[in-house]
């Protein structure tokens, strides 16, 4: 009996580092393929003629998806000037201006439009934001412009809820140490609080930034998908991700491997996002 | 009279803080040993190089020998599970399972592999009687063991390490959150026990430890001071620091 | 020139952030709402039972809902006893070492990973490269990678919070590691573990880039895991994108929402409920 329990013991180890790997084979899976499909054909155009280049036309030769790259960082950027304030604001009236209750009923619900599918997003932005854009403003209404909103809402739950988790382990102390010296409490927010929870609140914006940019399905339902960078934030665009679930399923041959090649270029920006994220968060624990 | 655990020169640092040094001590077969001694004098350390538990703590040396039927029970071939049979803990604050009375009693056995309702309701039984917590509880077998009083709480961790069936019982500081009416219960269980089994008790009430121990030890900064009958340390200490502690001149 | 009196920048201030939190809160209203009234009239039983005709033109949802019932519940199968047994590694059978800070890193890593990049990987891996074809296998394996990090972190969170206490209590009784975690510490987190399984299940509802590149999109119910199907959420966005049908589009969308807003839902009162019980 006991025999078998420290058998079992040892087995239950060996089984369980095995699971713990198998995240790692997963994720080096998901390198493998990706670059195995993607960097043949930089070797082959050329690294230049595919970041470099201007025009997209894969069944004739032409990989340029510089275009796209600009697009996808346009989106992030036009994102995140919509969610960064909208969401910090809304982080610092949770944790500084709502009662305890509201912050109980509220967090979780605006963590809830998380959940909301991106279709959705997309399918709403062209139904009540594309109209709009186009009959005020301008153009097709499948624009730079309406996918900024769009995609900004859809950021807000990441911004708030990290950010708020910032400015709620900012120490009681630091905010009583402020009022005893007769500060009010916005110049408390502003010259005491925010400034200690800084680099929670930029981590939040940077993975904010990486949602916008790896967001696909409700960015080509909006962005109208042209091929040139947009002159003004009223063009269409297309993204580096938009370009990929546009051609996927009908691509072959050089197509593809363009489509991978694409994908190669996201991952590293990602993963450069994601280095500086992390980066961030840590330095803020060090703290 | 038979010595049940056999302590040979236990030295123990965490780090390099020395925490017991060369400590010697024999414990008997069918006796309650106390434990007295100033917080931070290394009791609680010694019970749990007894039963191992001292494996979870980080950082630790051991040298020395700590035999239990003259076998050494930190050698590497000992399992620390295998020794938690044999040796039974009952820890200062209660700490019931979150399941119910019955199921936290029947654990132990259940591990043993013990499965029968029958087997399992009289081996739950018999260790609530012995702890004096039978009466209490026996119509709420199925509540959820949380809901008993702290006193009740301790019993019920007292009749858990007696359905495991063990030779060595060890208590640290079992009483000090109980109240008067709750220590005499335990203390009383503890004098129907010892026929039974090899109890050591901690205890910073030097009157607990005379009033129910049969040898006493005396413990101060990590080194044993003073060991004898519970009589003779209590009525003539052969140690200056021992008859300071028993007189509460201490610290 | 006066200076401006700092109690009154104080009050426009909380007037600004008061108003500006009810601007956020309003769009989640709006956008629930707007999902629900237009879909509304379109749910009933028979577009929740029938299947769709003309690509979805007439009849119902039934093969994409039953669809996305088969991706859920096979990649959480999956992905629970994966995530679940990388969180017990990483919180009871190791130290923090290079080892743990790697496979933390591989979590990570996975975790950022945007779903397209999912969709890109698993085409190539389990529909081409493995010969899955577009099928209900290729979408689960994708799916349960996905999700992966999002129960490990939950489930490694639920398992820390358990009280140490309870762990010595059982290995005082002779449990071994094994049985402790099994008796005690699982239990004890279950609420915790849950709660991510139903958000990962949220998340599989939800998602499409990975889904369409992997499972496809056949208008048929899959009868077997080689199958090809369609989930809720992309039969949406293809009678969304193809402007078949605004009402089937509106009506799948309140299934869609309102089945991932109920899980989510139950996800936090679940979690809820355990914290408020051990404080
Ligand atoms: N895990 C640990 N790491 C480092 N030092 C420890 C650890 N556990 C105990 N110590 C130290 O060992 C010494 C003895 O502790 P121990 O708990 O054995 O004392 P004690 O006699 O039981 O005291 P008390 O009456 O307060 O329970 C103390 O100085 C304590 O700080
Ligand atoms: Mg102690």
């Amino acid at each position: 009996m006991i025999e078998k329990a420290l058998l079992k013991e040892r087995f239950v180890k060996w089984v369980l580092i095995a699971f713990a790997l198998s995240s790692l084979l997963f994720l080096f899976l998901i390198f493998i393929f990706i670059l195995a499909e993607g960097l043949p054909l930089f070797l082959k155009v050329g690294v230049g003629n595919i970041i470099g280049g201007f025009k997209w036309a894969p069944t004739r030769g032409s990989f340029g998806i510089f275009p796209m790259i600009v697009s996808s960082f346009l989106v992030t950027i036009g994102a995140l000037a919509i969610g960064a304030p909208m969401g910090l604001s809304c982080a610092i009236y949770l944790s500084e201006y709502s009662g305890k209750k509201t912050q109980m009923l509220l967090k979780p619900a605006l963590e809830l439009l998380a959940g909301i599918p991106s279709v959705v997003y997309g399918f709403l932005g062209v139904i009540y934001i594309v109209p709009l854009v186009r009959n005020y403003l301008g153009g097709s209404g499948f624009s730079l412009l309406s996918t900024s909103i769009i995609l900004g809402v859809m950021i807000l739950p990441t911004i708030i809820s990290i950010s708020f988790d910032a400015l709620i382990s900012v120490p009681k102390t630091y905010r009583e140490g402020s009022f005893a010296m007769g500060a009010t409490k916005w110049q408390t927010i502003y010259k005491v609080i925010l400034p200690s929870a800084k680099s929670g609140i930029l981590a939040s914006f940077i993975l904010g930034m990486g949602r916008a940019i790896g967001e696909t399905m409700a960015v080509i339902m909006i962005a109208g998908n042209a091929l040139k960078i947009p002159g003004s934030i009223l063009d269409p665009l297309r993204t580096l991700t938009g370009n990929i679930a546009l051609e996927l399923s009908y691509a072959s041959g050089d197509h593809r491997l363009g489509l991978f090649s694409t994908g190669v270029v996201l991952m590293v920006i990602i993963m450069i996002l994601n280095y500086i994220a992390n980066f961030g968060i840590k330095r803020k624990i060090a703290k | 009279m038979n010595t049940k655990i056999a302590i040979d020169r236990l030295r123990l640092s965490f780090g390099k803080n020395q925490i017991l040094k060369n400590i010697t001590i024999n414990v008997y077969k069918n006796t309650i040993t106390g434990f007295m001694g100033p917080s931070g004098s290394g009791k609680s350390t010694i019970i749990s190089v007894i039963n191992r538990m001292i494996d979870f703590e980080d950082n630790v040396e051991i040298h020395g020998k700590v035999s239990i039927d003259g076998i050494n029970i930190l050698d590497e071939s000992c399992s620390p599970v295998i020794l938690r049979r044999r040796v039974g803990t009952v820890f200062a604050v209660p700490i019931p399972l979150p399941r119910s009375i019955f199921e936290n009693i029947a654990y132990g056995p259940r591990l043993q592999g013990i499965s029968g309702r029958t087997e399992l309701h009289r081996i739950v039984e018999g260790s609530l009687k012995k702890a004096y917590l039978w009466d209490e509880v026996k119509d709420r077998l199925s509540t959820s063991a949380l809901k008993l009083s702290g006193g009740q709480q301790q019993r019920l961790c007292l009749a858990r390490t007696l359905a495991l069936k063990p030779e060595i019982i060890l208590l640290d500081e079992p009483c000090s959150g109980l109240d008067p009416i709750s220590t005499a219960k335990i203390e009383d269980a503890l004098n129907q026990l010892k026929s039974e089994y090899t109890i050591v008790l901690v205890s910073n009430n030097t009157k607990q430890i005379a009033r129910i121990t049969d040898f006493a030890a005396f413990f101060y900064m990590g080194t044993l001071i003073e060991y004898n009958t519970t009589d003779k340390v209590f009525t003539t200490p052969m140690e200056k620091q021992t008859e300071d502690y028993i007189q509460g001149k201490f610290g | 020139m006066r200076r401006i009196n700092p109690r009154f920048i104080d009050k426009i201030v909380q007037i600004v952030f008061n108003m500006q939190a009810f601007f956020t809160v309003s769009i989640l209203i709006v956008i629930v709402a707007i999902i629900f009234i237009k879909g509304f009239p379109y749910v009933n039983p028979e577009f929740i039972f029938a299947s769709p005709e003309d690509m979805g033109r007439h009849g119902g949802i039934f093969p994409s809902i039953a669809g996305t019932i088969q991706l859920a519940l096979l990649s959480i199968l999956f992905a629970t006893p994966l995530g679940v047994g990388t969180a017990i590694f990483l919180t009871e059978y190791t130290r923090e070492s290079t080892f743990t800070k790697l496979i933390r890193f591989g979590v990570e890593s996975l975790a950022g990973i945007p779903s397209i990049l999912y969709g890109l990987f698993g085409f190539i891996f389990f529909v081409i490269k493995l010969k899955m074809g577009w099928s209900l296998l290729a979408g689960v394996l994708t799916i349960t990678i996905m999700i992966l990090p999002t129960i490990i972190r939950t489930s490694e969170e639920a398992i820390r919070s358990v009280p140490r206490q309870l762990r010595i209590v059982s290995y005082s009784l002779s449990a071994t590691k094994w049985e402790t975690i099994k008796k005690v510490v699982l239990p004890a987190a279950a609420p915790g573990i849950l709660t991510g399984i139903m958000l990962s299940i949220g998340r599989a509802v939800g998602e499409t880039a990975a889904v369409i590149f992997t499972m496809g999109s056949s208008l048929r119910l899959p009868l077997s895991i080689m199958d090809s199907g369609r989930t809720m959420a992309v039969h949406f966005y293809i009678l969304a994108r193809e402007g078949i049908s605004m009402e089937k589009a509106y009506g799948t969308a309140l299934v869609l929402v309102l089945s991932i807003l109920s899980i989510n839902v139950l996800a936090y009162y679940v979690m809820h409920r355990a914290i408020s019980k051990y404080s």
